[in-house]
Order: structure tokens, then sequence, then C-alpha cells
């Protein structure tokens, strides 16, 4: 039932968006159609400028994700957040969240696969994708638009932001579904 | 920082996948997300002329600058040097919106359109101001409320009550928003960070 009603949410709430702006500007005797495509003629520009950025950022994580380095840092951490009450079953998912989204999302489907989506260990990792965002393909996204270079203190306030978003999952899950 | 953390995915990458000895997999990595990253540009070409078109029609109907005023009380707090009638705040609350509603498709083509509009009130194009870290900070920190396809992937694992996450989801982005803010309005003030001015005439 509930799952039915996010369903239509999501199926309608664009629709909605759509309908209602251009409705509103005929209301408001909006010159509609001129309207959008001035908007629109910067949509080209502004994607491709994105590329270098996005480029540079992927092909790090392309690297770092194919060579296992993963799999070192998840055992080599995992004795200090055994320590703090962290499953080592998660953190994977917590080295991936603010590095990638898709990846991220494959590594919750397996990790909900193998210990199945009721347990405590899936349920976790669900939470945790929610938590936060994927921190550095925003940042070479935004700043990239517009060629900033300089990002000041950007990723530190983004990954201090994913850290805690991550512990609080992991910790309040263990509250609720524990 | 940014240039160290670049700097060492690769470099570990690289050394690492030597002495696992499956380099020849993490060359390929490296040539096929180049091809991503371009094809995730490009297939943002049509979301994005789409979306700065409804953000248009938006704004010359007065829609965008109504929404504005109705929270203006929390965003002139969080980004004291953008006035609050400029159209980077329309285009700042059109981003968040469409985050809160899960709208991904939008969120990032309005998100971009609120980069360019801070970019010109920025003195030093190459470097970034405090409203735009204050504004990634925030979206790095996730304002979905509703993590509909976490839900869906449960779902079709076959979880028995995948909705219950929400609630704690809920909690856990809260947090990080929470830090997020704070982490920025702390840092911008810190040496480190901190813009120097000194040939700018209005700071």
């Amino acid at each position: 039932m509930f799952i039915e009603i996010l369903d239509a949410i999501s199926r309608y709430s664009i629709p909605v968006v759509f309908v209602g702006i251009v409705a509103y500007g005929l209301i408001k005797k909006v010159k509609v159609y001129e309207a959008f495509t001035e908007g629109a003629k910067e949509g080209f520009n502004t994607a491709v400028r994105i590329i270098p950025f996005l480029v540079a950022m992927l092909v790090a994580i392309g690297v770092f994700r194919a060579s296992g380095a993963m799999d070192l840092l998840t055992k080599a951490l995992s004795p200090i957040t055994s320590v703090l009450g962290i499953p080592s079953e998660t953190l994977p998912m917590a080295f991936m969240r603010p590095l990638s989204g898709g990846g991220a999302q494959g590594v919750m489907t397996e990790i909900i696969n193998t210990h199945g989506p009721d347990s405590l260990i899936g349920r976790t990792v669900a939470v945790m994708m929610g938590s936060t965002e994927t921190t550095f393909y925003v940042l070479a996204v935004y700043y990239g638009s517009v060629a900033i270079k300089k990002t000041r203190h950007a990723l530190p306030a983004g990954l201090l932001a994913d850290l805690a978003g991550l512990l609080t999952a992991i910790y309040i899950s263990k509250i609720f579904f524990g | 920082m940014i240039n160290y953390i670049w700097a060492a995915l690769i470099v570990i990458g690289f050394v690492v996948g030597a002495i696992n000895g499956n380099i020849q997999e993490v060359t390929d990595a490296a040539i096929e997300n180049a091809e991503t990253a371009v094809n995730i540009a490009l297939g943002l070409i049509g979301v994005m002329t789409l979306w700065l078109g409804i953000m248009k029609v938006a704004e010359d109907a007065g829609l965008v600058q109504k929404l504005a005023n109705l929270i203006k009380p929390i965003t002139t707090r969080l980004f004291p040097d953008v006035p609050a009638d400029h159209p980077a705040m329309g285009a700042i609350i059109m981003n968040f919106a469409a985050n809160i509603l899960g709208l991904g498709n939008a969120a990032t083509p309005l998100g971009l359109k609120a980069m360019q509009e801070l970019q010109k009130l920025n003195d030093k194009k190459d470097t970034a101001t405090d409203a735009m870290v204050m504004f990634l900070a925030i979206n790095t920190s996730s304002l979905t409320v509703i993590p509909a396809t976490t839900i869906g992937i449960l779902s079709a694992a076959g979880g028995t009550n995948p909705t219950n996450i929400i609630g704690p989801t809920l909690i856990a982005t809260t947090t990080s928003t929470v830090v997020a803010i704070i982490a920025a309005k702390m840092l911008e003030k810190m040496p480190r960070y901190r813009i120097e001015y000194e040939n700018m005439k209005n700071k």
C-alpha cells in the first residue's frame, strides 16, 4: 500500500511540476514557448563544460576500485572499526558511498542479496545509501560547470558530512533493527 | 586537499593493481571510466536543456521569486553574501526542492544553474565562494526524504517491510546535512581556507 503511494508520487511529481509551471506561466501572461527556448539554450554548453572534471574524477575512482585497494583498506581498518561497533561487512559501503553513487548502489545490492533484505546488515547498508550523497561526483560536476579549480573547504566539509551520516546510519540501524 | 586525494586514488590504484597482478583491469577501468564520464555529461544535455527551459518559464512567471520569499529566513542565514532577491537564491531553492522531492534528474540541472548564478557574484572566478561551498556541502549531504530506489531494491530482494528504512534514513541524512552546514560555516573562517581579498575593493 505504502509502496504504491510512493510509486504514484514518483510517477506524478514531474508531470505535476511541468504542468503547474507552464499553466502558471500562461496565467501570468508569460510567452512560455519563448521563455523556455531562451532558458534552454545554455543546456548544451553547461553539460559539455563538465567533461574534463568528470573524466578526472571518474578515472581516479575507477582505477582505485578496479585495483582491489578497497579490500586492502577494509582489511586494514576493520580492527579499529570493530572497536567502534561498526560491522566490518558495512565498511565497503562506507568507503564507496562518497566516491561513486552507482558503485555504492552495486555494493548495497550485493550485500542485501548476501545477507538478506530483512537482516540487520542489509538494512544498515540501505540506510547508509540514503544517509548522504556522492561527494566526489557532486564536487566534480558542480564546480566543473563554472570552471572553479580552487575548491576550498568543500571537500573536507562534504567528507565530514559523509562521516556523520554514515556513522549515524550504522548506529541508528542498530537501535531500530538490532 | 582535492589534489592529494585525486593523486592518491590514481597512484594507490595502479600500485596495488601491479602488486595484485591485475594491472590490465586497472588500465581498462581507467579508459572505460573516461568514456563513462563523457557519456554521463552528454546524457545530461537533454535534461539540462529541458530543466533550464522550465526554470526560465517559472522565473518569468515570478514563481521562483515567490518560492524564494517563502523560505527567506533560512536562506539568508545560510547564504549571507547572496542578496535575497538575486536569481541565485531562486535556483538554490529550486535545487533543494528537487532534491527533497527525489527528482534526481531535475536536481543536477537546477544545481548547475545555481552555480552559474553564484559565479556572477564571484570576484575570483577560479576560486569557490563561501556561498558555493555551503551550497555544495548541503548537496553532498543528501536532502532526499524518501529513498525510493533503495526501497525498490529491498523490495525486489524480497524484503518484508522495506519502507521501515525511511525513519532511520531521515535521521541519518538530517545529521549529515546539519554537520555539512556547521562544517562549512566553521571551516570558511580558517586561515587555510579563507579567501584573501587583498586586491578586492568590496571586502
